[in-house]
């Protein structure tokens, strides 16, 4: 393999600066995968939200004379075990995770934001309530928390949505969220400019707000991308269980439940799609939060 | 190190306590209530006396905090209780499927680490370059792919073409450890696929910040050899965060088991688990809750440990 | 010559093979290291910086040349480009001739250039904290170049390592060699990266600013270890440092680096007694000096050094330059002065003496030192308590009295607890004892609103200008908004009028308002901060090292624009600082401290002219000056032994581990502060001895 450290001495200078990168070529071409990422996002987003317009049958309608049917023409992804068409049921099952994961991760971020940022500014002993209650939250699995309170909650239909399953994926989002948002709030505490804010007499709250929290924008953003993808994948593997989204909402999850695997040794489309469309969401949340992540940092800022 | 390990252990306890605590509070304080879910379980709507008195039976009609105390003496004899569906001792059924969960556990974390720590060190290396993309493109994967999907995948794959399926029943590892490790390296990979992806990423940016850090700059200017800098100054270096992370994730890694012993059939605690979220079955959640943080403090010691024996600045004890 | 089977090669037999060569000066020996038209670039995205232009330098056996020049100038990348230890061609390319010994190195593959790293030629790095790897101990990390280079048994690495600790100055080297880096000071770092450096023997060193992270009396330590291992090892050594005192008393030959390019070079003594290039010219010029007689003011270069990523066309100092003139826009020529003095302008200057002497600073009077105090600070005192037990008294029995309308100086290295007192004194600590009179109340006691009160008289300008600011915000916003809050201005738009007064007071473009933090250079960054602390209104002003992180040029500007201030404001400040030299110009009286405690205190004249203590004396004859090219040949008392741990400081007076005349009765108990006069305390029992 080559010498990763290896230098030798050039035959000539360069002699032009390359192109002056615009917003393309710096976010899109600088990030292929991040660019593709947000492509996806977006386009999921439309796709979930004109569903039902796009849609070519309605994904409750039952045809059990079509049952476990290949793609065809007429169904471009096949039919399940109930003779219900696999592509609309993806569609609306897109509309579920996004609904879900886009909820809970916002839930979680916002308030863990609040709790973390309050935990490095106010000490003493509240400070040290909300360590041990965060240390608490964090050693039980995430999935494990969300089941515990899914079967402690029960469920709670508001408009056809389970509150009750958001909050049950947002409150392990919480401890995670907090623990990032306190450390990144320690080392904003300690530089200099929050001690000028100090000896300028600004109040408390004026230092959090207008001073912490802009500074902390960043990685929020980036977690909170990051955990709409985690929320996906628990809302998925909650279906799966037969403890998320129940029958007959669509969920990707739930499609593959109960003998979907079985009857995938002779018709695998029943279990690929679904699979390959949470994958797909993941990756794409997943990616664009990488770049989010690399375009923020201030390392890689080259106007200095 | 005596000292420290019995720190450690004395830390443990609050938090210990603190978690039985919120699961048992979560458990009965929220709404829901097992005995009448079991009832009904067995046909018909239950009246209203009768719900009554199978909770006076079942203990469950005693004051909040009677019961906490209850719990809190048992937790120290070890006692966890009796489910409330089958009446057997909680203790038993969780360590009757406890060394399953836990052998493919420790399998998914040697597969995971044993293909992260070299790809990632090679991909933080060649950084920009096509190998780079190529284990980047690996790793993505499988954070993208929900682990209990790729394990029925790889689980189809196996059987089309091989016509292979991972054996039955249960082998155990003293006496047929081959056949184990049949039945259990499907869903190993499953999980440590996962749990690989998120330590390439992190042991691929060690390595790269590694690399712009100063001591590295000295190794070069002493001229020594690209392998010497790469074992002696960068690994090291790197593993430090990577083994954080291990046992941060650790709780991830016992997330995507619970949910792949329902692929796999397997008799684990994870399985054990669900059947008891979706009966209710309180005792038998707060005691698997219990146990697997245990298992969580218990990994999250060795870490440190390993930490503290690689990083000469940490001092124990 | 680079057979690596011959071992450790006696400088006798390398020199044999050295074939004559007919430079500037016949009898002079060749050159050990010769670089000739270095040239580097730097490739990002939109941008491609040309950092190093034509760079050529030599160095002789037994001499020390000096890279000098301010940040940007490109002076770290060339010692970079000459060991080869760039990375990445993407985004790097260097050109030019590097020859050891005659023979060209550059051209050489790198597996061959890998064989000469650390073998014959050396370097050593700025930061001792970071450059040691903390999981190896140092005794396998002097080891490596030997096992590498020399193939040396493990037994064999060990005995040689022991005895470059011993030549370093390193007691007990057997068991440090066991020990790992964070085990280790500062200082000692350092002295073990020299070992390491010189491990195989090597023809030549170079040293990127290896004393700028450590204290002035470590500095002195390890500068005057490295010229005698140069010496006694016939080794060249390039020394690369900003700072010209260093220069005037260590350096044989020096090079000074401006905008990537070698504007002038020559001997020492050549070019800091008649410097030929206008920029040497201004360097002089601006840097304060212990050794003539204060200045009232310092002569600044006016504006900043160019950024690497647009150097100005032809003479890159001409934007800054007293006499430029449409000649200086075409690229000057080197040209040379009989005696060997190099040095590249249109209009040299050809005659140069100490400013200072031409203009002493009339001897202001003393009554501003003996008013009524404005702040008078009474035995303060600062704890800290350990998370797993013990107490860092961090600082002691501070009694310290600020001249109204004048300057407290307040110095000391590292660890003394000067910041500390700046903090607990601004209320971000709290203050564990003593008291601290502003206009006669106790600002330590002050309730919430008398505070509030209390913040606006007392203001303070922070060393680091870029972490002072938020970063998020833009300046306009961050000079109204303590305008704002604090009621000062009634609405925006009476806030931008002030705003604008502020940015004129300290010398900034009203059109500053519209900008980040991370576009503005150091030099604005701190006039930013300076302006909100006026903004307030102040009284008292506390600089904790305000100027530490600037250049020499841009450092002389603000300290007349602070001069300025307090003239036209009549602010007082206690203005803390670690250069001595910079504390003597700005303070009327200066306090100096080690290890949280006062050694001594008195009035510039008291103080640096008749010091009592031995702290003191000692920190003044570390201190290199320009003046050092003439006293070369003078020992200098060197304070010996690394700084104790603020944990476990001695018993007694705090300095007699170090103190060349500590007697027994140093330990039994704290010296208390003998007054030589009214003005002047000593805490030393032997202060009033001759």
């Amino acid at each position: 393999m080559r010498n990763p450290f290896a230098t030798t001495v050039s035959d000539g200078l360069w002699t032009e600066a390359p192109r002056h990168s615009g917003f393309f070529r710096r976010y899109v071409l600088g990030q292929p995968l991040g660019a593709l990422g947000f492509a996806l996002i977006v386009a999921g987003f439309a796709v979930s939200l004109l569903a039902p317009f796009i849609a070519p049958y309605d994904p409750l309608v039952t045809d059990y004379g079509n049952a476990i049917a290949a793609p065809s023409l007429s169904h471009w992804l096949g039919t399940d075990s109930f003779g219900r068409d696999l592509f609309s049921r993806i569609l609306y099952g897109g509309r579920t995770a996004f609904l879900i994961g886009v909820s809970a991760s916002f839930v979680g971020c916002t308030i863990g934001l609040f709790v973390g940022i309050a935990s490095a500014y106010i000490r003493g002993w509240i400070e040290m309530i909300i360590e041990r209650f965060l240390e608490i939250l964090l050693a039980i699995p995430t999935t494990v928390l969300a089941l515990v309170l899914v079967s402690s909650l029960g469920r709670n239909l508001v408009y056809g949505i389970d509150l009750n399953l958001i909050l049950a994926i947002a409150l392990p989002i919480i401890p995670k969220m907090a623990r990032v948002a306190r450390s990144q709030a320690l080392t904003i505490r300690s530089q200099s400019y929050i001690d000028a804010a100090v000896t300028l007499g600004f109040s408390d709250l004026r230092i959090i707000f207008r001073h912490m929290a802009p500074n902390i924008t960043g990685p929020y953003l980036v977690l909170l991308t990051a955990f709409i993808s985690q929320a996906i994948l628990i809302e998925a593997s909650l279906s799966y269980l037969g403890l998320g989204v129940t029958e007959p909402t669509p969920s990707w999850g739930l499609m593959l439940a109960g003998n979907a695997f079985n009857t995938a040794m002779t018709a695998p489309w029943i279990v690929i799609f679904p699979g390959v469309a949470i994958a797909v969401v993941v990756f794409a949340f997943s990616m664009f939060g990488d770049a989010l992540r690399d375009a923020l940092d201030p390392k890689a800022r080259a106007d200095r | 190190m005596i000292r420290y390990l019995r720190n450690r252990l004395l830390l443990a306890i609050p938090t210990l306590l603190g978690v039985a605590t919120l699961i048992f509070f979560m458990l009965n304080v929220l709404p829901g209530d097992t005995v009448e879910t079991m009832l009904r379980a067995e046909g018909g709507s239950p009246s209203v006396e009768l719900v009554a008195a199978e909770r006076a039976r079942l203990g469950l009609d005693r004051p909040l905090l009677v019961q906490y105390g209850d719990f809190l003496t048992g937790l120290v004899t070890l006692d966890l209780g009796h489910s409330h569906w089958t009446g057997k001792p909680v203790i038993e059924e969780v360590m009757l499927r406890l060394p399953i969960t836990l052998e493919v556990a420790v399998l998914s974390m040697i597969v995971a680490i044993a293909v992260a720590v070299p790809l990632g060190t090679i991909a933080g290396l060649y950084q920009g370059s096509s190998i780079d993309y190529a284990i980047r493109i690996f790793a993505i994967g499988g954070i993208a792919l929900p682990s209990f999907w790729f394990g029925m995948i790889i689980a189809l794959v196996m059987l089309w073409s091989f016509n292979w399926l991972p054996p039955l029943g249960s082998p155990s590892l003293m006496k047929d450890p081959f056949r184990l490790l049949q039945q259990l390296i499907l869903p190993a990979i499953a999980v440590g696929y996962r749990y690989s992806a998120i330590l390439i990423r992190m042991m691929r940016s060690s390595v790269i910040d590694a690399l712009h850090e100063d001591y590295v700059r000295t190794a070069r200017a002493k001229g020594l050899r690209v392998a010497r800098i790469v074992w002696r100054h960068v690994v090291p270096n790197s593993l430090l965060p990577t083994i954080t992370m291990i046992g941060l994730e650790f709780a991830l890694l016992i997330g995507s088991l619970v949910v792949i012993e329902q692929v796999f059939s397997l008799n684990g605690i994870g399985r054990l688990f669900i059947e008891a979220v979706s009966r209710s079955d309180f005792m038998v959640i707060q005691g698997i809750v219990i146990v697997l943080t245990v298992i969580f403090i218990a990994v999250n010691l060795l870490v440190d440990l390993a930490y503290a024996a690689i990083d000469p600045r940490i001092e124990l004890g | 010559m680079y057979n690596e089977r011959s071992g450790m090669m006696d400088m006798g037999e390398v020199m044999e093979q050295i074939p004559a060569k007919t430079g500037a000066s016949d009898d002079a020996p060749a050159p050990l290291l010769s670089v000739r038209n270095l040239n580097v670039q730097f490739r990002a995205n939109d941008s491609l910086v040309h950092i190093v232009r034509d760079v050529s330098f030599e160095v002789r056996a037994g001499e020390i040349l000096a890279l000098v020049g301010e940040s940007g100038c490109g002076k770290s990348v060339s010692s970079l480009a000459v060991m080869r230890l760039l990375s990445d061609p993407k985004t790097t390319r260097f050109t030019g001739e590097a020859r050891l010994l005659g023979k060209d190195y550059f051209a050489l593959p790198e597996e061959d250039m890998r064989r000469l790293r650390g073998r014959d030629i050396a370097m050593i790095f700025q930061e001792p904290m970071t450059s040691l790897n903390p999981l190896l101990t140092i005794g396998r990390q002097i080891a490596e170049p030997m096992f590498e280079h020399l193939r040396l048994t493990a037994s064999q690495a060990q005995a040689r390592a022991i005895d470059l600790l011993t030549k370093v100055g390193i007691t007990d080297p057997e068991r440090r060699l066991t020990q790992y880096p964070h085990e280790l000071s500062g200082g000692m770092r350092q002295r073990v990266m020299i070992a390491i450096a010189l491990a195989c023997n090597p023809k030549v060193i170079i040293a990127d600013e290896p004393t700028t992270a450590l204290d002035v009396t470590i500095q002195a330590q390890i500068l005057d270890l490295l010229q005698s291992l140069v010496r006694e090892m016939n080794v060249g050594l390039v020394l690369i440092t900003h700072n010209l005192a260093l220069v005037a008393r260590y350096a044989d030959r020096v090079s000074v680096m401006y905008a990537g390019k070698i504007v002038e070079s020559g001997t020492t003594r050549q070019v800091l007694e008649t410097p030929h290039h206008r920029y040497t010219e201004g360097l002089l010029a601006a840097v304060p000096r212990l050794d003539v007689p204060r200045q009232a003011r310092l002569q600044s270069i006016p504006g900043q050094p160019p950024s690497p990523r647009n150097f100005p066309q032809g003479c890159a100092f001409h934007p800054r330059c007293p006499v430029a003139s449409e000649a200086c826009h075409s690229q000057p020529e080197l040209s040379a002065t009989d005696k060997g003095q190099r040095y590249a302008c249109f209009h040299p200057a050809m005659t140069w003496q100490v400013a200072a002497l031409a203009s002493p600073a009339p001897v202001p009077a003393d009554d501003r030192v003996v008013r009524s105090p404005v702040l008078q600070v009474r035995g303060l005192a600062k704890d800290f308590h350990l998370k797993r037990g013990g107490t860092v008294r961090a600082i002691q029995g501070i009694d310290l009295d600020v001249p109204e309308g004048g300057t407290l100086g307040l110095v000391g290295e590292s660890g003394c607890g000067k910041t500390t007192v700046a903090r607990t004194l601004l209320h971000l600590q709290a203050a564990s004892a003593g008291t601290a009179t502003f206009r006669g109340s106790n600002i330590l006691s002050a309730s919430k609103s008398e505070l509030l009160k209390l913040r606006q008289k007392i203001q303070v300008v922070y060393q680091d200008p870029f972490t002072s600011l938020n970063p998020r915000h833009r300046i306009g916003q961050t000079l109204a908004e303590p305008l704002l809050v604090h009621g000062l201005c009634a609405d925006k738009r009476a806030a931008r009028a002030r705003v604008e007064e502020l940015l004129d007071l300290v010398g900034l473009p009203r059109d500053i308002t519209e900008r980040y933090p991370h576009q503005m250079s150091g030099g604005q960054r701190q006039r930013v901060g300076i302006a909100r602390a006026l903004g307030m209104k102040p009284e008292l002003i506390i600089c904790d090292e305000p100027v530490s992180a600037l250049d020499v040029s841009i450092q002389a500007q603000i300290m007349n624009l602070f001069a300025d201030l307090r003239t036209k404001l009549g602010l007082s400040y206690l203005f803390i600082a670690h250069d001595l030299a910079v504390v003597r110009h700005i303070s009327d009286i200066v306090a100096v401290m080690y290890l949280g405690r006062v050694m001594e205190i008195g009035t510039r004249a008291e103080l640096f002219e008749r010091p009592r203590h031995p702290y003191t004396r000692a920190l003044l004859a570390a201190v290199p000056s320009l003046g050092d090219e003439n006293r070369k040949s003078q020992a200098h008392a060197v304070v010996k032994g690394d700084l104790p741990s603020p944990l476990n400081p001695p018993a007694g007076c705090v300095f007699h581990t170090r103190c060349p005349i500590a007697t027994g009765a140093c330990r039994s108990a704290i010296p208390p502060a003998i007054a030589l006069s009214q003005t002047h305390r000593v805490a030393c029992i032997k202060a009033e001895c001759p």
